[in-house]
């Protein structure tokens, strides 16, 4: 055995027992999937113009670190109408590659060793693994489906010790859909005040709810200061591979936060940001229309679950629906798996976003309704001869 | 909820009751109802496909007629208009502003089809003072459908 030159903490990191489901997904042919996390909706086409146009005027050189002000004036605006936020685009905004980056800059900006991040789940996969890099002690937090997979003030308050600091809030939710509403953010506020945490809060799906409006913790009185807000454009703005996101917060945080934005990265890619500024200008109706029709979709999908005797939880944001696969006696990587097997379609366990996932599994319903309808008719299939198995 | 229901019906009339039902969480049988009403009430016209002739091997002309007309004392143009969309070859027919007044979109076997058509029943037909025929060459998009194959789910089949 010769030495490894992989540090620890990179060596910690799991490449979770899924990642051997995914690759028998990556190598079969003809496969149904809701697996995918992202639109299924081409960038508008008025945004890929101004790409065009930005790429055919050369405008191809770097951007200040925190991004070009013109951008951070535009998302100022624009957190400030659909959500009541007050964020300074000339020191309290930073333009990021994707949420995903700014979720590492949280982290590794506020973290001391051995500093606890909660975390509630299931919930998307980076959390944890930026907090460990960073140093960090990541916390799960469970949430159930009995609160509609909402973090609740007496969970959060269970799980917090001396140690800990930061706090992510992971709503709209990937992979659940719950959403959180103003009371349930106010009743956090409380435990979060008391015990001097700060917040993390992605909201990259915040502008796909279904039936309400988005509340950012960060709007309550007094949250602002110790809230970042993350968000950006891939969901929103079906704008995956630009690569653009950002954070909003307080000024100080925001510069730690650029310090090291500045000494990784320089600055976020330019064409995107010309793009994201066309996106925030001209882009809210068509968020509207594509809001719309995960809606119609989200509506025929829960239907189509609890049409197969499944239990179905009704998400009110992200693009997810997180059955319950408890009564057929399948854990949910056997149940996934051999649903690839046999009727070739995918789908993610549940257990991918924390080990509270047992007994459901994550459909993406960024799909069109033919290819929904196809793949329920497939699981349905498969639901029944399990149900007649055991 | 009607609006809701006729934007739906409109990209694809093919969707089934009960996803109709699911989708605006109603029943199926209210569903009906609603359609009902509304094919009564003449705001659904009727359902049709949207289909590539040419890839289905049948030889089609379409053309696109500019039509100048006189218009009628107390009739305006609804009279002419009718008088030119009994025609089962035209398939559609608007009043336009600007320099001319009715587009006329006619479907024929053939070119000849077409200019007989022009010459023969709509140029000398009472009040039509001019007519400009403009063949389509190739579709490439209609009604919001686009011409051509599928595009491609580029996205991987699994991704957190
Ligand atoms: C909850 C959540 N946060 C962040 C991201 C990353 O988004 P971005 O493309 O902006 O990096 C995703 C992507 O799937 C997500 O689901």
């Amino acid at each position: 055995m010769s030495k490894s030159w992989v540090n620890s903490r990179v060596q910690s990191l799991q490449p979770s027992g899924i990642r051997k489901f995914f690759d028998i997904v990556a190598q079969m042919q003809d496969v149904v999937s809701l697996g995918v996390g992202e639109p299924d909706f081409p960038t508008p086409w008025h945004v890929r113009e101004e790409g065009i146009y930005v790429l055919e005027k050369g405008m191809t050189t770097y951007t200040s670190n925190a991004g070009l002000l013109e951008l951070r004036r535009e998302v100022s605006r624009f957190l400030a109408e659909q959500y009541g936020l007050e964020y300074r685009a000339e020191d309290q905004i930073l333009i990021t590659i994707g949420a995903s980056e700014a979720i590492d800059l949280a982290m590794r900006t506020v973290l001391e060793p051995g500093d606890e991040v909660l975390i509630p789940e299931p919930s998307f996969v980076s959390y944890a693994p930026c907090a460990i890099l960073a140093g960090g002690v990541p916390v799960a937090v469970t949430t159930t489906e009995e609160t509609e997979f909402r973090l609740t003030p007496d969970a959060l308050e269970k799980a917090i010790t001396e140690k800990a600091k930061v706090l992510v809030l992971p709503y709209p939710n990937n992979p659940t859909g719950a959403i959180l509403e103003r009371s349930d953010l106010e009743a956090l506020a409380k435990v979060i005040c008391k015990h001097d945490l700060l917040v993390v809060s992605d909201e990259i799906y915040s502008e796909l709810t279904y039936g309400t409006k988005h509340v950012s913790i960060a709007s309550l009185p007094g949250m602002a200061q110790r809230t970042i807000v993350i968000n950006g454009f891939s969901k929103a703005f079906s704008m995956t591979g630009w690569r653009l996101g950002y954070a909003a917060g307080d000024s100080e945080i925001i510069a730690g936060m650029t310090k090291v934005h500045q000494f990784t990265i320089m600055c976020s890619p330019t064409v995107s940001q010309y793009a994201a500024i066309e996106a925030l200008r001209n882009g809210m109706e068509s968020v509207k229309k594509m809001r719309n029709e995960y809606d119609l979709r989200r509506r025929f999908v829960v239907h189509g679950f609890r049409q197969m005797g499944l239990e179905c939880f009704e998400p009110k944001g992200a693009f997810y629906v997180f059955p319950s696969i408890k009564s057929l006696g399948l854990s949910s990587e056997e149940f996934c798996s051999r649903l690839l097997q046999e009727e070739k379609v995918a789908v993610v366990p549940g257990t991918a976003f924390g080990s509270c996932g047992e007994g459901y599994i994550r459909c993406s319903y960024a799909y069109s309704l033919s290819n929904l309808e196809k793949a329920l008719t497939r699981i349905g299939r498969f639901v029944k001869r399990m149900r007649q198995q055991s | 909820m009607e609006r809701k229901l006729l934007e739906i019906l409109e990209r694809n009339s093919r969707i089934s009751l009960e996803q109709l039902a699911a989708v605006l969480e109603i029943s199926e049988a209210e569903v009906a109802e609603l359609m009902a009403k509304l094919e009564q009430d003449r705001v659904v016209l009727g359902y049709h496909a949207v289909i590539d002739w040419e890839k289905a091997n049948r030889e089609l002309v379409t053309a696109l007629i500019e039509v100048k007309v006189t218009p009628q004392r107390g009739l305006g143009f609804d009279n002419i208009a009718e008088r030119i969309y009994q025609y089962p070859e035209v398939t559609s027919v608007f009043l336009m502003s600007g320099g001319f007044d009715l587009t006329v979109i006619i479907e024929g076997k053939t070119m000849k089809d077409v200019a007989m058509f022009v010459s023969q029943k709509l140029a000398p037909m009472e009040g039509v003072q001019s007519t400009a025929t403009h063949f389509v060459l190739k579709k490439y998009k209609q009604e919001g459908f686009i011409f051509g194959p599928d595009t491609k789910d580029q996205r991987a089949a699994i991704w957190l």
